[in-house]
């Protein structure tokens, strides 16, 4: 059993963490777990950062664009969690966009995943008919699992194939935005939530993009299994460091 | 060998639609509509017209007989440069700008790196009273001024692109977030044969009006339709694209890709895609690209703006990877002596983009009864600045 499946059957509501590996330090990401963990974070999104970001929002680009310049790569991100099992135990996805993973091969990309404990991946351009296609065997292989997004506008049909082929959970965004756009959430989100709600998936929700402190996590958890803090995350990291993480998290919930 | 786009977007190994969802809607409305829109008998009236009375189509084929004496061969000049805007870029912003109509879109964003697109959209906008913005790297709008003020006298909105390397990539990125954020009402103008399907084949069946002109030109002035070669500069390919077109599956018609070397394929400044690129993602589209071994996304560079990405089309990259098209890549210094050449030779000022193809006659010999067409894809007005700066002209 994958460990984020393991999670995702926890009678509660989940709180996940984004972050950009390499920001905003170099050698920050094994203490931004640790310290993500000890604070009681139910699962986290380790960014690899990618220098043409399409679906994110100038915080999440500007820390892209920072932790590539302090070096940061696949391998050296796989090298700074080689042993990242021996000290945190909460589900690991990584995040990133298409190209990086296809350089280094989704083969051996998705072998390295699985020696490391990763637990699963959200690729958002990669198209599902690709992956249904071409990679969907790999992952299997490698026991991770793949997310899929959702928005606003994706089709009742579109909805439930995502459904169907989703072994994890369905990632929902919240707006037809790019990521760190929103602050606050309206009739409109409310009313989407609840249509998502309605519609009985197999896969649990859970909720990102717009989300940025307690008032929207108890919104968009109102229906949904959980929501994922990025953006407002890594302002945290901007103007703290690594350090009151803790802090961030418990004012959260 | 098929040359162009299969069911599913792509050419070959290239292609296809590496989109966020956010964007599915979009493109697959897109995808849905766009050959029924565009065989439909009223929008095909409507674009033949405006390409008539608004651009000034038919460009003229003209047999450029001092060059070809020089080269000792038989050169004509696809004068695309004669367009309305100075470009042929034009020719796909006119057929864009009746899809996003037809498609109910109140809204159109583009992306443009030297202006030359992004001049074109704004013109078709002003015509049809649509709202305009454009996306234009902070950096090009330093070293493009006069364009940008043409956009702004025709209307548009001129945003800059303040995220990575503040270029054309970069404006290319910041419109699509636009068109994430704004996912009903917009339709997204991209200037050239890239992005997610099917922008490469919507873009170049808009621009291939250029090879069905040539094929009809040529026939009366030799008597046959093909020439020996067919020779085009590429950057995303839009020019080359509309020049190839009705010759892809004319095996004896040889096409010539020339592309930006910059300052030397392996000077660390160029733009020379087919021989640095690797196959990967840029845009929403599989294909060859120039970026790190990390599959970082490098920065190109060339004097043209035009030809400055990191990129090329994905039916380019078939073409190449097929060898149906050779590739050329010229030096900075090549293209310009090329274009201060055909200035002095036939009195045309050639854009830097169009100085690339005409820097082939100093790289590859032609045989003395070839017919070599090629595309002069733009006029020099917007690259005086650049031309000055080079040849030192007070």
């Amino acid at each position: 059993m994958n460990r984020i499946q393991d999670k995702l059957k926890e009678n509660k509501k989940l709180l996940s963490i984004y972050f950009t590996a390499g920001y905003p330090a170099p050698d920050s990401t094994v203490k931004i777990l640790q310290e993500l963990e000890k604070s009681g974070v139910d699962f986290v999104e380790i960014g690899l950062p990618f220098s043409d970001p399409l679906a994110d929002g100038p915080t999440i680009q500007a820390s892209s664009t920072t932790s590539l310049n302090n070096g940061m790569s696949t391998e050296v991100l796989f090298e700074q969690l080689k042993d990242i099992r021996e000290t945190v135990s909460i589900p690991l996805v990584i995040m990133g966009y298409f190209n990086p993973m296809l350089q280094y091969g989704i083969e051996a990309f998705c072998k390295k995943c699985k020696e490391i404990g990763i637990d699963g991946l959200i690729i958002p351009d990669l198209p599902v008919r690709e992956y249904n296609e071409l990679y969907r065997k790999t992952f299997e292989k490698y026991d991770l699992i793949n997310v899929f997004l959702i928005t606003p506008q994706t089709s009742e049909e579109r909805i439930r194939f995502i459904d169907e082929i989703s072994d994890g959970f369905i990632y929902m965004v919240s707006s037809a935005s790019v990521t760190g756009a929103k602050t606050t959430f309206g009739d409109t989100q409310e009313t989407y939530f609840k249509r998502i709600d309605a519609m009985q998936l197999k896969a649990p929700q859970i909720v990102g993009f717009g989300i940025s402190n307690a008032e929207t996590f108890q919104q968009a958890t109102k229906y949904a299994k959980g929501a994922i803090i990025g953006s407002a995350f890594v302002k945290h990291l901007t103007e703290n460091g690594v350090d009151k993480i803790d802090d961030f998290v418990k004012a959260i919930r | 060998m098929s040359y162009f786009v299969d069911e599913n977007g792509y050419y070959g190994d290239f292609g296809g639609a590496f989109i966020p969802e956010m964007l599915y809607p979009n493109v697959k409305e897109l995808g849905e509509q766009y050959l029924k829109v565009m065989s439909d008998p009223s929008f095909i009236e409507e674009f033949e017209a405006l390409l008539k009375d608004y651009v000034g189509r038919p460009t003229p084929l003209y047999f450029a007989k001092r060059l070809s004496e020089k080269y000792q061969t038989n050169i004509y000049l696809k004068r695309e440069d004669l367009n309305h805007t100075g470009a042929h870029k034009i020719n796909n912003t006119i057929g864009q700008i009746l899809m996003a109509q037809r498609l109910g879109k109140k809204r159109i964003i583009a992306e443009t790196g030297a202006g030359q697109h992004g001049v074109a959209t704004a013109t078709v906008c002003a015509l049809m009273g649509l709202e305009c913005i454009v996306y234009m790297g902070e950096i090009d709008i330093a070293r493009q001024a006069p364009n940008v003020a043409r956009m702004k006298m025709l209307g548009a909105t001129v945003i800059p692109a303040l995220s990575g390397s503040r270029t054309l990539k970069d404006a290319t990125n910041e419109a699509i977030r636009d068109w994430i954020n704004n996912p009903v009402d917009t339709h997204y103008i991209i200037g050239s044969v890239v992005g997610p399907h099917p922008y490469p084949d919507m873009v170049a069946r808009f621009q291939s009006v250029i090879s069905e002109e040539i094929k009809i030109q040529l026939l009366e002035k030799e008597g046959r339709s093909n020439p020996d070669y067919v020779i085009a500069c590429v950057g995303g390919g839009s020019n080359a694209a509309g020049a190839f077109y009705h010759y892809l599956d004319e095996e004896s018609v040889k096409l010539i890709a020339v592309e930006a070397a910059g300052k030397g394929v392996d000077s660390g400044e160029s733009a020379a895609t087919s021989i640095l690129g690797e196959e990967g993602i840029i845009h929403g589209s599989k294909t060859l690209l120039m970026q790190t071994k990390d599959g970082q996304i490098i920065e190109p560079y060339s004097i043209s703006a035009g030809l400055d990405y990191p990129g090329v089309g994905p039916l380019h990259a078939h073409l190449c990877k097929t060898k149906r098209a050779e590739f050329i890549a010229v030096t900075d210094d090549e293209a310009m002596k090329a274009g201060l050449e055909l200035c002095r030779l036939e009195g045309v000022i050639p854009a830097i983009e169009s100085s690339h193809a005409l820097a082939i006659f100093n790289v590859k010999k032609f045989k003395k009864e070839d017919i070599v067409v090629l595309n002069l894809s733009g006029r020099g007005d917007k690259d005086l600045n650049t031309y000055i700066n080079y040849f030192g002209f007070e």
